[in-house]
């Protein structure tokens, strides 16, 4: 099949599709590959780079071709080109654009979604999202700088003692943690905050101090993104935000909720009390912004002197870079699409990371997929791990049941406990304790010990010897052979069990004591 | 001279409280060794307590309502006594003394049984006791026996599928979750009838608890031989757990309260030990305890094509070592047998001198027993901080150049976490995929214990190193 790499049309835009690396990549999946002429340029790569790679550099006829790869979705005059049977991809954002969806269903493409990739592991390879989004805070922190009139880090020269500049960056996904490093790299002294506070580590992982507030916590989010969170959380938040505002030199936001408009955190007040030559980049102005003032787009100055910078282009600032994650994404879609390495398409529909970026396929709309569970439990080592569909869904018992049970398992045993003798439970009372200790004494075990544990613990079992020596002796030869036999096996264990530990510890022995 | 009771009962509560410790002390390398000596003097205690009383008798104002152990058993008491210890500390050094380490699984499964068995004859003998409370004692019998009946025949079917004496293929019989719950009923009824009959009628007596017995002993069996033979780790502990219930439920009929509390102890703990095994393998903790779990692995052949697997040498896997700088080894069973940890451990003194970082990734079930190859590895004298657990490791993979799989399988199964209809899916795995290069050192291409193929062998970053583990590991060290 075909692969045709147009050039962007949407003004400003400075990015590709494809590079000349990609290209090598995409023949050796079998692909045929046209690049229009002067589609890299501004990414700084030029045609005969790409004929070398092994591209025919064409003009218009890209759009002839089978998979139609862009940056940007294809705008009304591009669809017009489009013909049915054709796979065009490129970021859509179906949800906030339910017409290009239908246009493209009406001309009886398959369009995939680069921004509707489910955010799972396995598909973390194709997730442009993300990787756009480390590049857009690297250069948020590089904009932040340009405007700002002093140094990030802190200086003591011969002129005079330069404090370092104090950095708040908002919201701890793969923009702001990309931020964090760059502005730390700096120099700068960096502050971070998040609505989840799971996400604490990873920010303190990269060199920020993780700011919290002391609301009760909400859990990780389902799809892997921020959510919208409470009110008295909000209301927490914006204490904090108030409170740092007075005291940083530059605030970088990145809070985006996809397909919703930005939540607004940073307002007026808080802007105005900032110190005249601060810096604020709002990463969420293209949704409306983070940050009250901010103009999508462009650089505003405000009264007391906060330069707002509301640029929607950040990761087309470093087109290069941005062009090859692009295309490195676009080939990793593509690996996912050929199975057979033959050049041909294959849409596998009971694949989710397929099924969620397939917005039409054939002129028939799919858009929305149906939803894809990221995390499979609320703890947060389980994050990482990838989603296959758990076998059986076991639903957890709801509290009101889980007391009923415990209620209904009470009166049972108080009941039995109505008709007992005392003594029996006295002794109930010495085994219940017990079961306890015997849980909790154990309960952080090295993993390594669990032989050992559980021998020592078979050895102690042999206590059981005490019952049988108490029944020899007596009365009848019958029961005294019984528990002569009792004791004597009893005592393989024991002997047994606690020479066989000692045998086993002797061996664990710490690195030093080695060498 | 004859003890007050007040001692042995002082004794006792000694005796349980240095268990406690044992146990505690067993949670850390660091006190471990201490750990193992505070279960030693604590039995030592109850012992000598214990043969005191039973030998001398124990002089008591008022020992409760059971007759037990007032009058003692003399010197004929202490012969006995003696002799068996005597007899049975020399088969248990004897054992604990020649045992390979690769065949602790074994040992251990069959020391369990030696409890249970115990634990029945215990019971037996308490049938023909006078009690104050007849009902309880007579219900107390039953459940003492039924316990140890099922530890002793499913400690056995444990150690001989573990010991390679039957196979290790899960035996399912029609029904048997039926099967199984009928049994228990059954027991329940016949508890309920003997309870009630009355201390005459001693040839119905007899009859009945020899059914409860053979009950008993046909559910352990049954309960044991329906679990595949890599799924021994978690039986092993359950068996461990269920020792620990007989050895309390003895202390219930003896008015006992040292074998309580330390039956209680081993019973819960094992129980917890069981319930973390069950979480690494993403099985029911309940469907466990119910046995017969196994049952849904070992699908049989699949016809899927996962393409040509390829070899490398020796040589070649000394060369991709050699140019390493961060190596992780994942061992299995396979290494177990092999017995190659011996080789294992050279090679990695080797590659650390040579400023290789070597680390071991231990899968929470690896081997047949849990830490079992922290044992192994340990007995080659691999330092204990370069070996890993699974989560510690995991994220590793990516940054790490070669990876050696010896002997494992299910373990670094890929499909486990990529392939939902895998029988093993959901199961965490050591992701050794991620890695450079991966080597996996094998016998043939068969499946592992699961039944499952395993989608690594075919991964374009592996390379497959047939024949014995622990040759193939001698000819790398000598490439080296």
């Amino acid at each position: 099949m075909r692969i045709g790499v147009p050039r962007e049309s949407l003004p400003g835009e400075t990015r590709v599709a494809a590079t000349p690396s990609t290209v090598t990549q995409l023949v050796g999946l079998g692909y045929a590959v046209f690049v229009e002429t002067r589609a890299g340029i501004l990414a700084s790569f030029d045609d005969a780079a790409y004929q070398t790679a092994g591209a025919d550099v064409v003009d218009g006829e890209v759009w002839n071709a089978d998979v139609v790869l862009k940056v940007n979705a294809p705008t009304d005059e591009e669809i017009e080109r489009l013909r049915a049977g054709q796979v065009v991809v490129s970021l859509m954002a179906p949800a906030l654009n339910p017409d290009l969806v239908e246009k493209l269903a009406a001309r009886g493409v398959t369009a995939l979604a680069m921004d509707a990739v489910p955010r799972i592991s396995r598909a973390q390879s194709l997730d442009v999202l993300s990787s756009m989004a480390n590049i857009g805070g690297y250069r948020a922190v590089v904009e932040a700088a340009h405007e700002f009139g002093s140094f990030f880090t802190g200086q003591v020269t011969a002129a005079g003692k330069v404090p370092p500049a104090k950095v708040l960056v908002v919201g701890a996904g793969v923009a702001g943690l990309a931020a964090i490093g760059t502005a730390n790299s700096l120099g700068a002294i960096v502050r971070a905050f998040d609505a989840r506070p799971e996400v604490g580590e990873q920010v303190e992982s990269m060199g920020a101090e993780f700011l919290r507030v002391d609301v009760e916590d909400e859990g990780p989010s389902a799809d892997g993104y921020a959510r919208e969170t409470s009110a008295d959380f909000d209301r927490k938040a914006a204490e904090l935000y108030a409170e740092q505002a007075a005291d940083v030199d530059i605030i970088i936001t990145t809070a985006l909720i996809p397909g919703r408009p930005a939540p607004r955190l940073i307002d007026e007040a808080m802007v105005a009390s900032m110190k005249p030559g601060s810096v604020v980049v709002d990463m969420a102005a293209s949704n409306g912004g983070n940050v009250a003032g901010t103009v999508a787009g462009e650089k505003v100055v405000t009264d007391n002197g906060v330069t707002i910078l509301g640029y929607t282009d950040l990761p087309g600032r470093l087109p290069t870079q941005a062009s090859q994650l692009f295309a490195s994404n676009l080939v990793n879609l593509l690996k996912l699409l050929t199975p057979g390495k033959d050049g041909e398409v294959v849409l596998d529909m009971d694949d989710v990371v397929q099924r969620g970026m397939t917005v039409v396929k054939d002129g028939e709309v799919l858009w929305p997929p149906p939803p894809v569970q990221v995390s499979a439990a609320p703890a947060p080592a389980e994050a990482s791990r990838p989603p296959v569909e758990p076998p059986p869904p076991k639903e957890p018992m709801s509290p009101q049941r889980r007391l009923a049970l415990m209620g209904l398992g009470a009166g049972v045993f108080l009941l039995v406990a109505a008709f007992s003798p005392q003594p029996f439970l006295g002794h109930f009372l010495v085994f219940m304790l017990s079961v306890v200790v015997g849980f909790y004494v154990i309960g952080n075990v090295h993993h390594a010990l669990h032989t050992p544990l559980m021998s020592v613990t078979n050895a102690i079992s042999g206590i059981i010897v005490v019952g049988a020596i108490l029944q020899v002796g007596h009365d009848s030869v019958w029961i005294s052979v019984v528990a002569f036999i009792g004791i004597l096996v009893a005592s393989i264990n024991v002997f047994g069990g606690f020479r066989v530990t000692a045998r086993m510890l002797e061996m664990f022995k710490r690195e030093e004591a080695v060498r | 001279m004859t003890p007050p009771i007040t001692l042995v009962q002082g004794a006792y509560i000694v005796a349980g409280l240095a268990f406690i410790l044992a146990l505690a002390g067993l949670s850390r390398h660091e006190s471990a060794r201490a750990g193992n000596r505070f279960g030693i003097i604590g039995m030592a205690i109850a012992l000598v307590a214990t043969i005191w009383a039973a030998t001398a008798g124990v002089s008591v104002a008022e020992v409760g309502p059971v007759e037990v152990g007032i009058r003692g058993s003399g010197w004929v008491g202490l012969g006995l006594i003696a002799a068996a210890m005597a007899i049975g500390a020399v088969i248990g050094l004897d054992r604990a003394r020649k045992v390979e380490m690769t065949g602790m699984p074994e040992l251990i499964a069959m020391l369990h049984s030696f409890v249970g068995l115990a634990a029945v004859l215990v019971g037996w003998n308490s049938s023909y006791e006078d009690a104050a409370y007849p009902a309880i004692h007579d219900t107390e019998v039953a459940v003492g026996i039924f316990i140890g009946a099922v530890t002793f025949t499913g400690s056995i079917v444990a150690f001989l599928k573990l010991s390679g004496r039957i196979k290790s293929a899960p035996l399912i019989l029609p029904r048997h979750n039926l099967l199984n719950l009928g049994i228990i009923v059954a027991f329940v009824l016949m508890t309920a009838v003997y309870v009630g009959l009355s201390h005459d009628a001693t040839f119905w007596r007899h009859l009945l608890l020899g059914a409860i017995t053979a009950l008993a002993l046909f559910l352990g069996w049954h309960l044991v031989a329906a679990i595949g033979g890599g799924d021994m780790p978690v039986v092993v502990s359950m068996l461990n757990s269920y020792s620990g219930w007989a050895a309390a439920a003895a202390g219930f009929l003896l008015d006992n309260d040292l074998l309580i509390i330390t039956g209680a102890l081993v019973g819960s703990s094992g129980a917890y030990l069981s319930y973390i095994m069950c979480k690494a393998m993403n099985r029911s903790f309940i469907s466990v305890i119910a046995g017969g779990f196994g049952v849904e692995a070992g699908t049989g052949a699949d016809d899927t094509d996962y393409g040509e697997h390829r070899e490398i040498t020796a040589e070649g896997a000394a060369e991709l070592l050699a140019g390493a700088h961060s190596v992780v080894i994942t061992p299995g069973y396979g290494m177990a047998v092999a017995q190659a940890q011996y080789p294992v451990a050279s090679l990695t003194s080797l590659l650390r001198e040579r400023g290789v970082n070597v680390r071991f990734g231990i899968h929470p079930v690896a081997g047949r027993l849990p830490g079992h190859m922290n044992v192994l590895l340990a007995e080659a004298k691999v330092p204990y901080d370069i070996v890993l657990e699974m989560d510690e490791v995991n994220d590793d993979f990516e940054d790490t150049d070669v990876v050696l799989v010896i002997g494992a399988n299910d373990t670094v199964n890929p499909s486990a976490a990529e392939d939902p209809t895998s029988p093993i899916a959901g199961m965490p795995v050591l992701r050794v995929w991620e890695a450079h290069d991966v080597i996996v050192f094998k016998r043939s291409m068969a499946t592992g214990y699961a039944g499952v193929q395993n989608p690594l062998f075919f991964r374009e970053n592996t390379q497959m190193l047939f024949g014995d583990a622990k040759e193939r590991v001698e000819d790398i060290l000598k490439a080296l």
